[in-house]
């Protein structure tokens, strides 16, 4: 199976408020309201650490959950932020550059 | 509830600046006739102080943060501003007359993911946008800048603000914000100068002239709903914060000052001397502008329009009380529903500075329905609290 990796797009703002993590798309003006998985996923994607390396380390660390069933659910939030260009999803390490370039309209 | 909705309860209950706007720079390269501000530099806080005030920002939890000016792209580091502000990740909108956007400084935008660029246009007819600016060539200049920033790709709302000088014009400024696929928002707020100086009040539309621009269906949608007879109060209308002003967002002027709002220009403390958190946590003015409510106001707890007047407590603070109405809100309350607001009642109908209530009380038989008051044909996520 081929790694996945994710990046947070230079296009958006986020901010942690108490418990959640708000996260807004510039791209469609898109709001989210992460959970605190999500959010770990979130803090997580530099593009640089496969996903499932940081559903094992972060989420199935510190949560009662199977890794099958965490990495898929993860896969699943990671497909829907990339949707809004929140998240940049790649088979390969993703660059900062591609993340600004996310930003500039050219979804990666 | 939304979760815009969701976000300011939270932040309300947390104690969290969701908002704030900085000004960048009280410079403009224009002098509009209804400008509030005094534009030579006093000592404006520097990239480094900027960039200190951002990071204390983003601790304090701030999300959404508006750079303004004067033209705040008139700063030579206004780009290192945005890219610092974008770096800290927070939702950044820009308001500026976009007389300097060019192709180049669009795309720069862009690339820094700013949400919304809002631009001030006032007519559609170089000479009246011209003549309100004082700057020749402004209007040209300003929609070259539009169409570079939609072409590269960002959003763009264009912001009038009605006067008597281009009140006709509404429709034409309408619909160039709609060729130029920008949205489009129509003010007739005309506030004081910073200084205190009421004289630009002048220039705001009379009064009797307000019924037929909110009967306007390209300015207020459903005329009939707009104009509605206020409903009744109820506790959660006289329970209710006032505003959003200071207590889930602030302004920081360039020099450091910080207030409730831009048009509540109470000092409130000096980034430059202690920090942000410090002034929203335990600033007392701060205090009390949070202790208010509603059913606190001595005029205004008792008034029919208490659950839907725009009252702004900036305005009525540079009118001499906090707690007290704001005569331009309670004027656009009566003409846009034909029920008069507890503070004409109070006063006799002799003291508004339009002062044509007596005729507009006498132009509406009982029950009839005034179009008037506050446009916002679209209402951005961030100014709605």
């Amino acid at each position: 199976m081929s790694a996945t990796y994710i990046a947070r797009s230079s296009a958006v703002a986020a901010r942690r408020l108490g418990d959640e993590m708000v996260v807004m798309s510039a791209v469609d003006s898109t709001l989210f309201s992460l959970s605190e998985v999500a959010a770990i996923l979130w803090e997580c994607a530099d593009g640089r650490t496969p996903l499932e390396c940081i559903v094992r380390e972060r989420v199935c660390s510190e949560f009662e959950v199977d890794a099958e069933t965490a990495l898929r659910d993860a896969e699943e939030f990671a497909r829907a932020l990339a949707a809004h260009g929140v998240l940049l999803i790649s088979a390969e390490p993703i660059e900062p550059s591609a993340a600004q370039s996310a930003a500039a309209g050219d979804r990666a | 509830m939304s979760l815009m909705q969701h976000l300011i309860r939270k932040a309300l209950a947390l104690g969290v600046p969701l908002t704030v706007h900085v000004d960048l720079t009280y410079r403009c390269n224009e002098r509009c006739e209804h400008c509030y501000l005094e534009h030579d530099d006093k000592g404006e806080m520097n990239f480094e102080e900027f960039s200190r005030l951002f990071e204390q920002l983003a601790d304090a939890g701030v999300f959404f943060l508006t750079l303004s000016g004067g033209e705040p792209m008139i700063r030579r580091d206004f780009f290192d501003i945005v890219a610092r502000a974008r770096a800290l990740e927070f939702n950044v909108k820009v308001k500026t007359n976009a007389v300097l956007v060019r192709e180049a400084e669009a795309r720069r935008l862009r690339a820094l993911g700013v949400e919304q660029m809002q631009v001030s246009v006032y007519s559609h007819r170089p000479e009246v946008h011209d003549a309100v600016t004082k700057l020749p060539g402004s209007l040209r200049r300003t929609i070259e800048g539009i169409r570079a920033l939609r072409a590269a790709g960002l959003k763009v709302a264009v912001a009038n603000v009605m006067m008597r000088s281009n009140r006709e014009d509404q429709r034409g400024v309408a619909a160039l914000a709609r060729e130029l696929g920008a949205t489009y928002s129509a003010d007739p707020t005309v506030t004081p100068m910073m200084s205190g100086d009421r004289g630009v009040l002048a220039l705001r539309i009379p009064g009797s002239e307000l019924p037929g621009l909110f009967h306007d269906k390209s300015l207020v949608g459903d005329p009939d709903s707009f104009c509605a007879p206020p409903p009744p109060v109820g506790d959660d209308e006289r329970n209710a914060l006032p505003c959003s002003a200071g207590n889930s967002s602030c302004y920081v002027s360039p020099y450091g000052d910080v207030y409730p709002c831009v048009q509540f220009p109470l000092p409130s403390g000096n980034v430059r001397r202690q920090r942000f958190i410090d002034i929203w946590r335990h600033s007392p003015q701060l205090e009390e502008v949070r202790s208010i409510r509603t059913r606190d106001l001595p005029v205004c707890s008792s008034c029919a329009h208490l659950g839907t007047c725009t009252r702004c407590p900036g305005l009525a603070w540079t009118e001499g009380n906090m707690r007290g109405p704001s005569s331009a809100d309670c004027e656009k309350s009566f003409y846009r529903t034909g029920v008069p607001s507890a503070n004409m009642l109070a006063r006799g109908l002799m003291t508004f500075p339009s002062g044509t209530a007596e005729t507009a009380l006498a132009a509406f038989a009982p029950g009839s329905r005034a179009a008037l008051g506050l446009v916002q044909i679209a209402p951005l996520p961030h100014t709605a609290a």
